[in-house]
């Protein structure tokens, strides 16, 4: 520092005799000022270059580049794919594409925009969340371009339109296809529905493949497949001028259209379902043993998808939302029931399995269960009870008593992990989004979710299907297959093949695996269920009357109302919301099974009463059909 | 080493008017200032076209301006021995946070270089740009002048560091632009022409190698460049409607809001890194050769407080960071006009964008207390 100021204290002072560092110092503060001297040099020649180019462009350039900015620039417009079309797994149509006719307004060409929504709003039936959707879409375009206001005109509206056109200059008609679904609430679940991209989705989505598209699947297949079924933009290079308006087409790039999609659902057995279930709440899931298709998905209450297409109102979204039955609700897929006795026979094959019990084991049953040293009783729901029980008996009778024991004895480790393997706890993989997985409890799980320990009496509930084990019904209805399929595993699916102009392409199975279960073990089981359709005692022995071939199945009775310990359960003095559910696990034929289903009634009271006769129109319809 | 009084600078005191007193008080250089204004006012002017008129963009744009004048007025207060005194511990701060960016930072447009700080995000390599000249200049002025081959090497050392760091994020422009300043500060510093030569020539062949470590994206635009027709609706798109708004100006422009290029969206990012095209589109020729001047101005001043700076770090840093300023003008305009490649370097003063208006006037504060602050000539 001190040196450095000398240095510039002492211009000019050339002298050798100084300190070799002061010397330097002075050389150095030349350099500096030669340096700062050739920077201005250098800086000034560069603006110059600038300056050149400039001249170049601006100058020399000027004509060539002002014909490229008033003439003719190229721009980019989108070729919308036609979404691909959903059939059942006989080719009968679920979701079509109608030619429909949308008012679409090219703002440039309106005088006052405002003005002409508000008339047009009072002479159409158009909805506020249209106008602004159409407001939010409008930053997004340039003037030129049209967009769509309302995407589906009735014949009365189109009418009344064309009488006060003249009055709406900018505002046209357009023809579009807009998604339709002839099967209305049938398939609402399933099939599920597209609407218009909101703006979240917009940020999401691939701005080139979606520039131009109206409408993205939101639930079921369509939001499934979206990708598939939508297909892939093409554009189309269009010559305009300045103000962007069209002049000619330079060159099309075609879009790739939506693949069709073939699903497995067998739509003659989903309506069945449906109607059978009659003013009741629930869902139904059948499957096809050998394949893992999908025969049948139906939650009931459906609801109309249609009118999600066009935009569907406030208002009417809000009752479908705060409706009693909730009929959004997909409960085949999303509901999560307690499986009640229809998990005895898996139960049962536990026992088996793990030699806990053998078929000739007989225990009685004097209408409840009381743990050692405990004074509580776990009750039969046969008050005075079943007398002496084998495991056969305890199932077509549905002994509760005999499944506490054996619950007890196997312990909730070997329970949990037996049923585990069954599917149940996890998802069934299913292709649909949005799929629950249900609850398999475990001390593990007691532990992590409740931070408690696990209690002897949680393991005798779960063994007849109560407490915390919660199912859906595809997950019932798959395990019903892994037992008909003798422990082969089915991996239920809803697409069955995608078709292009290219071909077909088959859906294939992913892996192949086999639980290892005793045959006997097996055959024990299935004698079982099919004394349960087909015995005098059995529980659902009413459905099992003349049909000439043999059903398994299992009734249960899910409770949601818990009742004292010193109280009866009486149906008609309890609410409906809180009666029992009623279920119905079944295979056909039991020799050689084909379709296994799962039947969940809500609030239906008994299994064998409401939802056994369900499962066994869809199974006689099923079986006379191939 | 008797010391000036700091009340009262000779050659400040010179002047009479009531103005320059207030000025002088502040530690403001009154030319630069008015340059500095100058320039700002065009960006405004031409930010309100560019933005589509939009007056929020303004108010925006004001605020940050504010800001970064508050920081310059507070950095001109600031002995330049201060400013020196913590240029290492400035510098150690900011390799830090970058490392922290490396690891912590958020993700914005494809590259990490942010840093969280909960209440606002910051770039820690704006401060590099600043902190990086006055390493140079602190790490240099200590040492005999011209810098000796083992100073040289340290020196080039300190520079590789934050380039390396920031090349890494992956922000080239940035990088190339802090490699830039630590340059500067060498060649003022006083390396030989010959060694300056000769490593630009050792950069230039060493392309091919550079090239294999770019990314797609930056190869894309080195291409792009080369032949921007290649891929007129991709990747050349920038550049060929940059070049049409500017060659569609002509000598006198569409005239002021009247720009067809940018009104019509066919110009990308126009208020930000193309702002000049739209400038050039609607005043042409002519309006582009004043800006030049004014920006020319405005270095030939910063040039001449280095010059007059009286100490070694004072020189250095001055003449650093004046020609920092210069590249971002030159690298922003080369790249809209077509003759370098495509990096993100707003203009300066004029670009919308708030990071890069702080660090430059945090620049031109520090250039400010290097011109204000007294002398240590004695009397």
């Amino acid at each position: 520092m001190k040196s450095a100021d000398s240095a510039v204290v002492l211009p000019g002072s050339a002298n050798n005799r100084r300190p070799l560092t002061i010397r330097k110092y002075r050389v150095a503060g030349n350099v500096f000022r030669n340096r700062i001297t050739a920077t201005l040099a250098v800086i000034i020649l560069l603006s110059l270059g600038l300056v050149a180019r400039l001249i170049y462009l601006q100058v020399m350039g000027h004509e060539h580049y002002s014909s490229l900015s008033r003439n003719n620039r190229i721009k980019i417009s989108p070729v919308v794919p036609t979404r691909g079309l959903i059939y059942d797994r006989n080719g009968v149509m679920l979701a079509e594409n109608l030619p429909t006719y949308s008012l679409d307004i090219t703002p440039e060409q309106v005088e006052d925009l405002d003005e002409t929504l508000v008339r047009l709003q009072a002479l159409l039936g158009i909805t506020d969340e249209e106008i602004k959707l159409f407001l939010a879409q409008r930053k997004r375009h340039r003037g030129f371009a049209s967009i769509p206001l309302h995407l589906h005109l009735t014949d009365e509206e189109l009418a009344r339109f064309f009488v006060n056109r003249p009055y709406f200059p900018g505002v046209e008609v357009h023809a579009r296809l807009v998604r339709h679904y002839p099967r209305n609430e049938v398939t609402s679940h399933v099939v599920g529905y597209v609407g218009r991209i909101n703006e979240r989705e917009l940020k999401r989505l691939d701005p080139g493949n979606y520039r131009g598209t109206q409408h993205i699947g939101k639930i079921g297949v369509e939001q499934s497949y979206e990708t598939a079924l939508h297909g892939q933009a093409g554009y189309q290079e269009i010559e305009t001028n300045a103000q962007g308006r069209f002049i000619s087409v330079i060159k099309t790039v075609p879009a790739a259209q939506g693949k069709d999609l073939y699903l497995t659902l067998d739509i003659g057995l989903q309506k069945t379902a449906y109607d059978a279930l009659g003013e009741h709440s629930g869902a139904v899931a059948a499957i096809e043993v050998e394949t893992g298709d999908v025969l049948v998905l139906v939650s009931k209450p459906g609801f109309d998808p249609n009118p999600f297409v066009y935009g569907i109102s406030m208002k009417a979204y809000r009752a479908l939302q705060t409706s009693g039955d909730r009929p959004l609700f997909n409960r085949a897929l999303r509901g999560q029931y307690p499986p009640g006795s229809t998990i005895k026979p898996f139960v049962g094959l536990a026992g088996l399995e793990y030699s806990v019990i053998t078929a000739r084991r007989v225990k009685h049953c004097p209408g409840f269960y009381q743990l050692p040293n405990l004074s509580h009783r776990y009750r039969d729901w046969k008050k005075w009870g079943h007398g002496s029980v084998d495991l056969t008996k305890a199932i077509v009778q549905s002994c509760d008593v005999y499944f506490y024991d054996l619950a007890h004895t196997l312990g909730i480790d070997r329970l949990h992990d037996f049923l585990q393997r069954l599917g149940f706890g996890e998802k069934s993989g299913i292709d649909l989004v949005g799929e629950k997985s249900g609850l398999l409890p475990s001390r593990e799980w007691k532990r992590r979710a409740r931070n408690q320990a696990w209690y002897p009496g949680e393991t005798l509930i779960t063994g007849i299907g109560q407490g915390f084990t919660q199912v859906t019904p595809v997950q019932l209805a798959r395990a019903t297959a892994i037992l008909a399929n003798r422990g082969r595993m089915v991996y239920p699916h809803m697409v069955s093949r995608t078709k292009t102009l290219d071909g077909i392409t088959p859906w294939q199975q992913a892996k192949e695996e086999r639980l290892s279960l005793n045959s006997n073990h097996l055959n024990i089981i299935i004698r079982a269920m099919v004394d349960v359709v087909h015995s005098a005692r059995g529980t659902a022995r009413r459905i099992g009357v003349g049909i000439p071939y043999q059903i398994a199945g299992k009734t249960g009775t899910a409770q949601v109302f818990t009742v004292k310990q010193t109280e009866q359960y009486q149906e008609h003095k309890v609410a409906k919301k809180l009666r029992d559910h009623a279920l119905f696990i079944a295979f056909a034929p039991a020799d050689h099974p084909r379709i296994a289903i799962a039947v969940i009634v809500e609030n239906g009271g008994h299994g064998s009463s409401v939802a056994a006769p369900i499962a066994a129109q869809v199974i006689a319809q099923y079986l006379e059909e191939s | 080493m008797p010391l000036q009084s700091h009340t009262q600078p000779q050659h400040l005191s010179m002047q009479p008017n009531q103005a320059g007193t207030l000025l002088q008080k502040l530690h403001v250089d009154a030319p630069l200032l008015a340059g500095l204004i100058l320039l700002c006012g065009i960006g405004f002017l031409i930010l309100y076209s560019a933005g589509g008129q939009n007056p929020d963009l303004l108010v925006r744009q004001a605020v940050r301006l504010g800001v970064a004048f508050v920081l310059m007025l507070g950095l001109a207060q600031v002995q330049p021995q201060t400013l020196k005194r913590y240029s290492l511990a400035l510098f150690v701060i900011g390799i830090v946070l970058l490392l922290a960016v490396l690891v912590i930072g958020t993700i914005g447009k494809g590259a990490q270089r942010w840093l969280n700080l909960g209440f606002f995000r910051f770039q820690p390599s704006e401060m590099l740009k600043i902190a990086t000249p006055m390493m140079l200049a602190w790490y240099l002025a200590a040492r005999p002048l011209p810098p000796r081959w083992l100073h040289l090497a340290c020196a080039l050392v300190l520079i590789l560091i934050p380039t390396a760091l920031i090349a890494k994020q992956p922000d080239l422009g940035t990088a190339l632009l802090i490699a830039c300043s630590g340059a500067a500060v060498l060649f003022v510093a006083g390396i030989s022409w010959r060694l300056l030569i000769g490593s630009i020539a050792v950069c230039i062949s060493l392309t091919p190698v550079l090239w294999h470590f770019m990314h797609d994206y930056q190869r894309d635009r080195v291409k792009m460049l080369l032949n921007p027709e290649s891929d007129p609706l991709g990747r050349g798109y920038h550049i060929i409607q940059s070049k049409i708004a500017i060659g569609s100006g002509g000598l006198y422009g569409k005239g002021w809001l009247n720009g067809t290029q940018s009104h019509l969206d066919f110009l990308p990012e126009r208020f930000t890194d193309f702002i000049f095209a739209v400038f050039a589109e609607e005043f042409g020729l002519l309006g582009c050769v004043t800006l030049l001047v004014v920006y020319l101005l405005v270095t030939g001043r910063c040039l001449f407080i280095a010059a007059q700076a009286n100490d070694t770090y004072s020189q250095l840093l001055a003449g650093g960071l004046t020609i920092t300023f210069f590249v971002y003008i030159f690298v922003n305009i080369g790249m809209v006009i077509g003759i370098l490649p495509v990096v993100g370097i707003p203009l300066p003063l004029i670009s919308y964008g708030g990071t890069s208006m702080v660090t430059l006037f945090a620049g031109f504060g520090i250039l400010m207390s290097i011109r204000t602050h007294p002398k240590l000539i004695p009397g």
